[in-house]
C-alpha cells in the first residue's frame, strides 16, 4: 500500500520537524554570523525560540489531549521567575560559567512549571471544554497577581521573602534584591543565546515527538478522540491528562526561563491574558497536533509585527486584520475556494488537476 | 440451575430508574463460560442501558453485577476493563484521528509496562515492549483480515471495518467477557454472515463469553446459546433460540411486529 | 455602615458585570462561541456616548440611545463578517476570530481616538444621596442607576426569552440547532438578533461603567470583559439568571475583597473564588450539567 514501510507517518512527520528546525538554525545562524541580519531581526531570535517552545507545549494540550487552556503564560511566568531567581542566585555566589547558569536555571524553570502545572491540573482538569479554558485563565490571573506581589531578597544569610514589606534584608549594601513586586526583577544578565534557544527547541520537539509515538501519548490522543471508549479499553483519564499537563507546563516553564534571560528586566504583567492568547493563535493557525504547524505560526507572527512596522500605526491594526482572514480563509469552504482561484489567477499556485498526489 | 457451574457473568435483579422511570427492572442473566448469548428486544427496551449498566457507564439502582464471580460494586468503567470486560458501541466510537494499528494498541496499554521515562529515552524496554504490542495487534487484526490496514487512520476505513476494527479493539484488552452492541448494524448479507462466522471463531479461539445485542434475527438463532428477551425494561422471556422462537409473548412483542413489515 | 457602603458599591460593579455577562451569556447560550470582543464592543459604546454628549453637546439620554444604536450596529456587522462564515466552523477557530475582532476594535480606537484616556462625565451627574444622616450609607446616583437600569434588563430579558416568539426561536436555537431549522426557525436571523441585543446591552454597560469609573480609553473594555466572562461562567454560562447572579456576586466579592483583604490581591481573590466555585459545581451556580449520550 505504501512505499515507504518502515516509516510510519509520524516518524516522517517528526523527521521533516528535526530537518527543518535544524536548517533553519543553520541559516540564520550563518546570517548572524556574517552579520547580515538587522540588529532588530538578531534581538528576535531568542524571543522566536522561546514562542516555539510555548506554542508546542500548548498544542501538547490544545492538539494532543484535545484541551482548551487559557493560562499557558502562567507557567511560562512560574518558570521564568523560578529559574531567573536560580541564575541571579547562582551569580550572587558567584558561579561564573553563563552556560552552566542558564542550564540550571532552566531546568529549575521546568520543574518549577511542572509543579505548578501538576497541582492546577488537578482540580483544573476534571473540569470540560469552555470551563476549562476559564479556570486556567483564572490561575493565570492569580499566579500573575501573586507574583506582582512578591517581594525576595537574598544576602549572605540567604533568602528572605515577603509578600508585604518591600525589603527584607538586614544589610542592603551587600544584598541582592531579587524580586521588587510589581517591578519584579531587575539587573538580569542577559546570558540566553539563540544557540541555547534551538537546543531547549530542539530537546523539547524531541520529547514530545517520543511521547506522542508512547503509549502516554497514545493513550493521550486515545482519550482526545473519544473518551467514553477510552475509558472502556481501560485507560484512565486523569492520569494521563495529568501527565500530559504537567509535561506541558514544564516545557512552559522552560521557555520562560529563556524568555527572561534574554532582557534585562522581568516583570509578572507580561504574562498576562494577551500572552496566553498569542501562544494559543499559534497553535491554532499552525493546526492542532502538528508541531512544524505550530512552530512555522510562531516564527511568522512574531516577525510580522516587525515587518509591518513600516505601516507603523496601522500594524496591529494589519495584524488583526490578517488574523482574521486567515482564520476565515482556512476554515469557510466558499472563502477557500475564492482564495484558492485568487491564487491560481495570479500563478502562485498551480491548479488543483496539475498538483500530484494532494497534500504531502 | 446448576449452582456448581462457574458463571462469567451473574446479575441480580440489575435495575436503573432514570428520574422516575425504571429504564431497566430485575434483570436477570447468567452467562456460562464460552457462551454466546443473545439480548434482543424492540427499540427502547433497555438493551444499550444493561450494557450501560454491565461496563459502569450508569451505576445501577439496584441489584448486582458478579464477573467471574466477583462482585463488581464499586468498580469503574476503567477497572472493569482490567477485570475482564469488553465492549463495542452502537453508533462506532473509534480513536478516529489515530491509525488502525494504533487503535487496537492503545487497547494494550494496561498490559505494557514501560515508563514515560523510558520511552522518552527510547530505553530497551519501550522497543521490546512496543515491538511485542504491534505484533500483537496485527495478529489481532488478522481475525479480521486487516492487517494491511494497519497504519491507515481509522476514520478513513469503510464502515463495516469500522465495526470489525472496535470488535478487534475490545479483545485487545484480553477479556473473559466481550459485550456485542449491534455487530451487524449497516452490514449486507454477506459481511452478517462472515461475522456470525467470525462471533463464533473468537469464541472457540480466544475461549470467551459473548453477549451480544443485535437486531440481525439470523445472526442471534443462529449463533447464540441462549437468548433472554427484553421488553420496556423487563424481561420477557429466556431460552435457547427454538423456546424464543415459538414464545407467543415474544411473538407479541417482538417477532410479530416484523412480520407486519 | 461602612460595610454597607462597600456593599453597595459593590452591587454597582456587580450590576454592570452582570449586564456585560447577559451579553456573553446570551450569545454563548445561542452561538456557543466565548465572544472576546464584547468587551470591546463595550468601550466603543462609552466613546459613541462621549462624543454625543461631551464634543455634540447633546443630552445625555440621546448620548446612551446613539450608543446603543451603534453598538447594536457593530455587533451586527462584526458577526456578519467574521462570525456568520464560520458557522460549521470548529469552536477554536471562532474564539481565534473573536480575538482577532477584539484586537481589531481595539487597535482601532486607538487610531481613530488616541490611547490617551479621556474623562467621562457622568450621564446623571456626580450626585450623591445620604441615608442615615452623618456617617450614613452613601449611595450615588450613578450607582442606584446602575443597579435600577440591570434589574430592569434582566426583567425584560427573562420576559423576552420566555414570553416573545423571536425568544423561543433563541431558546430552541441554544438547544438544538439543526431542530430548530426543521421546526422553520431562521437560526441566522436568530443568532443576528442575539448579537445585536447583546452588543445594545454591552453599550449601556459602556455608558455605565464609565460613568462610574471615569477613564476612558481602548483598552478600558479588556478587563470588564474578561471579568464579565468569569461571571458569566460563574453564574454557569447560557443563564440569563446565572450571569445576573454571578455578576452581583463577582462585584461584590471583588470590592468586599479590596476593603478588608488586600487592593492588590482582589483580582486573585474574586478568580480564585471562580475556580472553587466551578470546582464543586461544575457548570456553575445556575447551570446545568449535559451528560453524553452513549
Amino acid at each position: 500500500m505504501k512505499k515507504m514501510k518502515n516509516l510510519t507517518k509520524a516518524q516522517k512527520s517528526s523527521s521533516l520537524t528535526y530537518a527543518v528546525v535544524i536548517v533553519a538554525f543553520a541559516i540564520m545562524f550563518a546570517l548572524k554570523t556574517s552579520g547580515s541580519l538587522s540588529s532588530k531581526m538578531t534581538g528576535m531570535l531568542v524571543p522566536i525560540c522561546a514562542y516555539i517552545v510555548m506554542a508546542v507545549s500548548l498544542n501538547l494540550v490544545v492538539g494532543i489531549m484535545g484541551d482548551l487552556s487559557l493560562g499557558h503564560a502562567g507557567f511560562m511566568s512560574v518558570g521564568a521567575f523560578a529559574g531567573t531567581i536560580a541564575i541571579v542566585s547562582m551569580q550572587y555566589n558567584g558561579v561564573e560559567s553563563a552556560g552552566l547558569r542558564l542550564v540550571v536555571g532552566i531546568i529549575v524553570g521546568a520543574i518549577a512549571g511542572a509543579i505548578i502545572g501538576f497541582l492546577i491540573g488537578i482540580p483544573v482538569l476534571r473540569l470540560n471544554g469552555d470551563y476549562l479554558a476559564i479556570v486556567t485563565l483564572a490561575f493565570a490571573e492569580i499566579i500573575k497577581v501573586l507574583i506582582q506581589n512578591m517581594y525576595l531578597d537574598l544576602d549572605e544569610n540567604g533568602f528572605h521573602f515577603s509578600m508585604v514589606e518591600n525589603t527584607n534584608t538586614t544589610n542592603l549594601e551587600t544584598a541582592r534584591l531579587i524580586i521588587e513586586g510589581p517591578m519584579g526583577i531587575r539587573g538580569i544578565t542577559k546570558i540566553s543565546t539563540f544557540v541555547a534557544g534551538f537546543i531547549l527547541v530542539m530537546v523539547v520537539l524531541i520529547v514530545i515527538f517520543h511521547f506522542m509515538s508512547s503509549r502516554t501519548g497514545r493513550a493521550v490522543m486515545s482519550i482526545r478522540d473519544n473518551r467514553i471508549a477510552a475509558e472502556s479499553v481501560g485507560i484512565p483519564i486523569f492520569k494521563y491528562k495529568i501527565t500530559t499537563f504537567t509535561l506541558s507546563a514544564a516545557m512552559a516553564g522552560a521557555a520562560g526561563v529563556l524568555f527572561a534571560n534574554n532582557y534585562s528586566t522581568l516583570i509578572s504583567a507580561k504574562f498576562n491574558i494577551d500572552t496566553s492568547i498569542l501562544v494559543l493563535v499559534f497553535v491554532v493557525l499552525g493546526g492542532q497536533g502538528n508541531m512544524l504547524g505550530s512552530i512555522i505560526a510562531a516564527t511568522a507572527l512574531t516577525i510580522l509585527p516587525e515587518i509591518l512596522r513600516g505601516f507603523s500605526d496601522y500594524r496591529m491594526l494589519i495584524y488583526a486584520i490578517i488574523l482574521i482572514a486567515v482564520m476565515l480563509i482556512s476554515n469557510n469552504s466558499q472563502l477557500k475556494a475564492a482564495f484558492d482561484g485568487l491564487l491560481i489567477k495570479l500563478k502562485l499556485k498551480k491548479a488543483p488537476d496539475e498538483e500530484e498526489g494532494g497534500k504531502a | 440451575m446448576d449452582d456448581n457451574k462457574k458463571y462469567v457473568l451473574e446479575c441480580e435483579n440489575l435495575g436503573i430508574v432514570f428520574g422516575g422511570l425504571a429504564a431497566v427492572n430485575d434483570f436477570n442473566v447468567k452467562i456460562g463460560e464460552k457462551q454466546v448469548y443473545g439480548l434482543i428486544g424492540p427499540n427502547g427496551a433497555g438493551k444499550t442501558t444493561v450494557f450501560n449498566l454491565l461496563t459502569k457507564v450508569y451505576e445501577p439502582t439496584s441489584g448486582s453485577i458478579k464477573l467471574n464471580g466477583v462482585d463488581t460494586k464499586g468498580q469503574t468503567t476503567v477497572s472493569l476493563s482490567k477485570m475482564g470486560i469488553a465492549r463495542t458501541f452502537q453508533n462506532i466510537r473509534l480513536f478516529s484521528n489515530l491509525t488502525v494499528a494504533e487503535n487496537v494498541m492503545v487497547a494494550m496499554n494496561q498490559n505494557m509496562k514501560y515508563s514515560l521515562f523510558e520511552s522518552t529515552f527510547r530505553l530497551p524496554r519501550y522497543w521490546k515492549e512496543e515491538k511485542a504490542a504491534r505484533a500483537k495487534a496485527l495478529e489481532l487484526l488478522s481475525i479480521f483480515d486487516m492487517q494491511d490496514f494497519a497504519d491507515v487512520k481509522a476514520s478513513s476505513l469503510p464502515y463495516g471495518a469500522q465495526r470489525r476494527l472496535e470488535i478487534t479493539r475490545a479483545l485487545a484488552t484480553n477479556p473473559s467477557l466481550l459485550l456485542l452492541d449491534e455487530p451487524a448494524a449497516g452490514m449486507n448479507p454477506a459481511e452478517t454472515a462472515e461475522l456470525m462466522h467470525n462471533i463464533g471463531k473468537i469464541r472457540d479461539e480466544f475461549g470467551i463469553s459473548i453477549l451480544l445485542i443485535e437486531h440481525d434475527m439470523s445472526l442471534v438463532m443462529g449463533i447464540c446459546d441462549e437468548i433472554t428477551v427484553l421488553n420496556f425494561g423487563m424481561v420477557i422471556a429466556q431460552g435457547t433460540p427454538a423456546e424464543i422462537q415459538s414464545n407467543p409473548v415474544v411473538i407479541e412483542a417482538y417477532l410479530g411486529k416484523q412480520k407486519e413489515d | 455602615m461602612s460595610f454597607l457602603n462597600y456593599l453597595v458599591s459593590g452591587l454597582s460593579l456587580g450590576s454592570i458585570y452582570a449586564i456585560i455577562a447577559l451579553g456573553y451569556t446570551m450569545v454563548y447560550g445561542i452561538a456557543k462561541m466565548l465572544n472576546f470582543a464584547h468587551g470591546d464592543v463595550i468601550m466603543i459604546g462609552g466613546y459613541m456616548c462621549f462624543f454625543a454628549v461631551q464634543r455634540f453637546n447633546l443630552p445625555p439620554v440621546l448620548g446612551v440611545i446613539i450608543a446603543m444604536l451603534a453598538c447594536t450596529l457593530l455587533g451586527i456587522i462584526i458577526e456578519r463578517l467574521a462570525y456568520k462564515p464560520l458557522r460549521s466552523a470548529p469552536s477554536l477557530a471562532v474564539l481565534i476570530t473573536a480575538i482577532g475582532v477584539s484586537y481589531f476594535l481595539q487597535n482601532a480606537a486607538q487610531l481613530l481616538w488616541s490611547s490617551n484616556p479621556k474623562v467621562f462625565k457622568s450621564v446623571v451627574g456626580n450626585g450623591v444621596l445620604t441615608i442615615g444622616g452623618e456617617g450614613g450609607l452613601i449611595v450615588s446616583h450613578v450607582a442606584l442607576l446602575t443597579v435600577v437600569v440591570c434589574v430592569i434588563i434582566m426583567v425584560g430579558l427573562t420576559l423576552f426569552v420566555n414570553k416573545t416568539k423571536m425568544g423561543k426561536a433563541m431558546r430552541a436555537v441554544s438547544e438544538d440547532k439543526g431542530a430548530a431549522q426543521l421546526m422553520g426557525i431562521d437560526v441566522n436571523r436568530t443568532i443576528s438578533i442575539t448579537f445585536a441585543i447583546g452588543s445594545g446591552l454591552a453599550a449601556i454597560a459602556g455608558v455605565l461603567l464609565c460613568s462610574a469609573y471615569p477613564t476612558l480609553q481602548p483598552t478600558t473594555g479588556s478587563m470588564p470583559g474578561i471579568k464579565a466572562f468569569t461571571a458569566a461562567v460563574f453564574g454557569g454560562i447560557g443563564s440569563i439568571p446565572g450571569a445576573f447572579l454571578g455578576g452581583i456576586l463577582l462585584g461584590v466579592i471583588e470590592n468586599l475583597a479590596k476593603a478588608y483583604i488586600s487592593t492588590q490581591l482582589s483580582d486573585a481573590i474574586v478568580f480564585g473564588v471562580l475556580i472553587v466555585v466551578l470546582l464543586v459545581k461544575p457548570a456553575g451556580l445556575l447551570g446545568k450539567a449535559v451528560r453524553e449520550k452513549v
